[in-house]
């Protein structure tokens, strides 16, 4: 154990959080190595965007601990924590829906600068030099994900799978060092997946992150993660690798057993 | 690249050629025109700035604040307390003596509207702090109940406000070329600043809290910015109004004076700036040129005797049509640009290029 532990980008241990009379995410412990890709399953409302909202800050759990790069990041606001080197993704989809795609990628450079506003109309060089650097990383973003055509586009009226390509740009932009996906395949058809598991691979070796991903479409799950955890009713049942995953009898259980591991 | 710098060196021609067409005008209408239209060029100026300090707080950060005339009252105040000589105060303060600082305090005009600018501004961040924790409609009652605090603070601090009284007399500083030099600073300020990366920032706090806050954006910081950034031109436009009317006192300052900017800024376009230089163009000569309709006149040998407030209800109609059929006001969110501008005025020319070339494809 201790020898690894300094191997792991977050640690969570035994995070609780109740909402009233609900507990929706019961002692829950993970431990996500570095360079990893790792996953959260489980059915629905099994609370695992909840552990999203509680990673990013959120919520604040009612007891345990979570451990970011050896540092405690608990009850931190999320802007501090983005600040750190963490983001996400979300479900629904949340793009800045009036600004253009390559606003939106600008607004996720604006954490990592380090001007303040009042320079901006007094024209001090280093906040206009910033400025255009901000600019320039942001078109070159959006040429690696292949959507420069939408650059002057508002976010609204993209379609579909550029809104999602566009999220996970900005996302990007924060440079990050572990990022969350929220169901990046929702909506998806096979081989749309299938090409989001070659992206989702790609953006790890190119950025140098840690990617823990939300997902249900289990060609995904079992095709790119390295490590598992399944949550049922806000608790951990199992975890492991894809292979134990699969043949988990619990987890058969909690998926009602059929079809569901045919991947 | 070349191309993008080219259209820049033609962009700063072409502002600073309307910049000194303004100016030309400006000095024409100043020797030409008699004082009631200077007065509401005047006006356009002043509502211009008031305006955009409403819009960089209600349509680009989407912040819902009533608080516009508080923040106008103590612009105006302090301009007139600063700009007033000790002479003149002394013998204007009749309730109750005027009392130190105050009494000695004689600045020049600009100083005294820089200085009501600041001074709301600091008095903004004193009621951003509790207040924009609230969102949505809570923020504008909130912030309407401020101003009212501040406008009957103003009418019980008898010794610093001379109370319900006012201020009387206040020398006419604000000529034209102070309103427009004020006005073009308060656009060149908002423009640089929106069209950065900060403004960028406003517009997604507006669009969505929490993916900003996801960004790594502190959304209370900017919020709190964006109220002050607002409040500051705010208080120099009161200011500027105090120096143009030379009157004020407490009652001036009350919800129709919020409400008459909230419509310029709804008419023009939320979290357009453009948006708000039209509107306040439009509505300002709008609401004189309608004084028409209050007067008696003769319609097919009806006489109609002239009906005051009529002017009111044509634009309480006019509103309701823009809610109804143009929610997004006269601009949207659109910008102006040269290019736009350009490729409106050329589309004839190129209608008649694109029909000549498919004549000789044909």
């Amino acid at each position: 154990m201790t020898p690894a532990k300094h191997k792991n980008l977050l640690e969570l241990r035994d995070v609780t959080i109740r909402f009233g009379g609900v507990t929706a995410v019961r002692n829950l412990s993970m431990d996500i190595p570095k360079d990893s890709i790792v996953g959260l399953i489980g059915p629905n409302g099994a609370g695992k965007t909840t552990v999203f909202n509680l990673i990013t800050g959120f919520y604040r759990p009612n007891e345990g601990f979570i451990r970011f790069r050896d540092r405690d990041i608990t009850g931190l606001p999320p802007h501090r924590i983005c600040g750190k080197g963490i983001s996400r993704t979300f479900q629904n989809i949340r793009l800045f829906a009036n600004e253009s795609a390559l606003e939106n990628i600008m607004i996720g450079c604006h954490v990592r600068r380090k001007s303040a506003w009042w320079m901006m109309p007094l024209l001090i060089p280093s906040c206009v030099r910033e400025e255009k650097n901000i600019r320039e990383t942001a078109w070159k973003l959006l040429a690696t994900m292949g959507l420069e055509q939408y650059a002057n586009v508002p976010a609204v009226s993209l379609p579909y799978g550029a809104q999602r390509r566009l999220e996970i740009a900005r996302a990007l932009a924060t440079e990050p060092s572990l990022l969350l996906l929220d169901e990046p395949a929702a909506g998806m058809n096979p081989q749309e997946s299938t090409e989001l598991m070659d992206f989702i691979r790609h953006i790890r070796r190119e950025y140098e992150l840690t990617i823990l991903l939300i997902e249900h479409d289990m060609k995904v799950v079992m095709g790119v993660c390295e490590h598992l955890w399944v949550l049922e009713y806000g608790q951990c049942i199992a975890s492991g690798t894809p292979d134990e995953i699969q043949k988990n009898p619990k987890v058969i259980e909690a998926y009602l057993g059929e079809e569901v591991f045919d991947a | 690249m070349q191309q993008k710098k080219k259209n820049r060196f033609r962009d700063t021609c072409l502002t600073i050629i309307v910049i000194v067409l303004l100016g030309c005008f400006l000095h024409y209408a100043q020797n030409h025109f008699n004082g009631y239209a200077i007065q509401i060029i005047n006006l356009v100026a002043v509502n211009a700035i008031l305006a955009l300090s409403m819009n960089i707080i209600y349509g680009f950060t989407g912040m819902f604040s009533l608080g516009q005339a508080g923040f106008m009252a103590i612009g105006a105040y302090v301009s007139a307390l600063c700009v007033l000589t000790p002479e003149q105060k002394e013998m204007m303060w009749i309730l109750d003596e005027i009392i130190w600082p105050f009494s000695t305090i004689h600045t020049s005009f600009f100083v005294s509207v820089v200085a009501g600018g600041l001074i709301t501004a600091f008095i903004s961040l004193l009621i951003a702090l509790p207040v924009l924790r609230l969102g949505g409609d809570y923020l504008g009652i909130a912030t309407l109940g401020f101003a009212e605090i501040i406008r009957v603070v103003i009418t019980n601090a008898t010794p610093i406000t001379n109370g319900a009284l006012g201020i009387k007399g206040i020398p006419l500083h604000a000529n034209m070329w102070w309103n427009y030099g004020w006005l073009l600073f308060t656009l060149y300020f908002m423009i640089v600043l929106l069209r950065s990366n900060f403004g960028n920032v406003f517009k997604a706090i507006r669009d969505d809290e929490v993916a900003a806050k996801v960004m790594g954006i502190n959304t209370f910081k900017y919020r709190v910015i964006s109220f002050c950034i607002g409040a500051f031109f705010a208080g120099v436009g009161g200011a500027l109004m105090g120096n143009l009317i030379t009157t004020i006192d407490p009652k001036m300052f009350n919800f129709l004076l919020t409400f008459n900017i909230l419509m310029i800024v709804v008419a023009g376009g939320l979290g357009s700036l453009t948006g708000s230089i039209l509107g306040s163009v439009i509505i300002t000569v709008l609401l004189e040129w309608l004084r028409i309709v209050e007067e008696p006149m003769t319609i097919l040998n009806f006489e109609i005797p002239g009906i005051p407030g009529m002017r009111m209800v044509i634009f309480a109609v006019a509103l309701l049509v823009i809610i109804l059929f143009r929610r997004e006001g006269l601009m949207g969110m659109r910008e102006f640009s040269w290019d736009s501008v350009i490729g409106f005025l050329s589309r004839p020319f190129n209608r008649n290029k694109n029909a000549d070339t498919g004549k000789e494809q044909a």
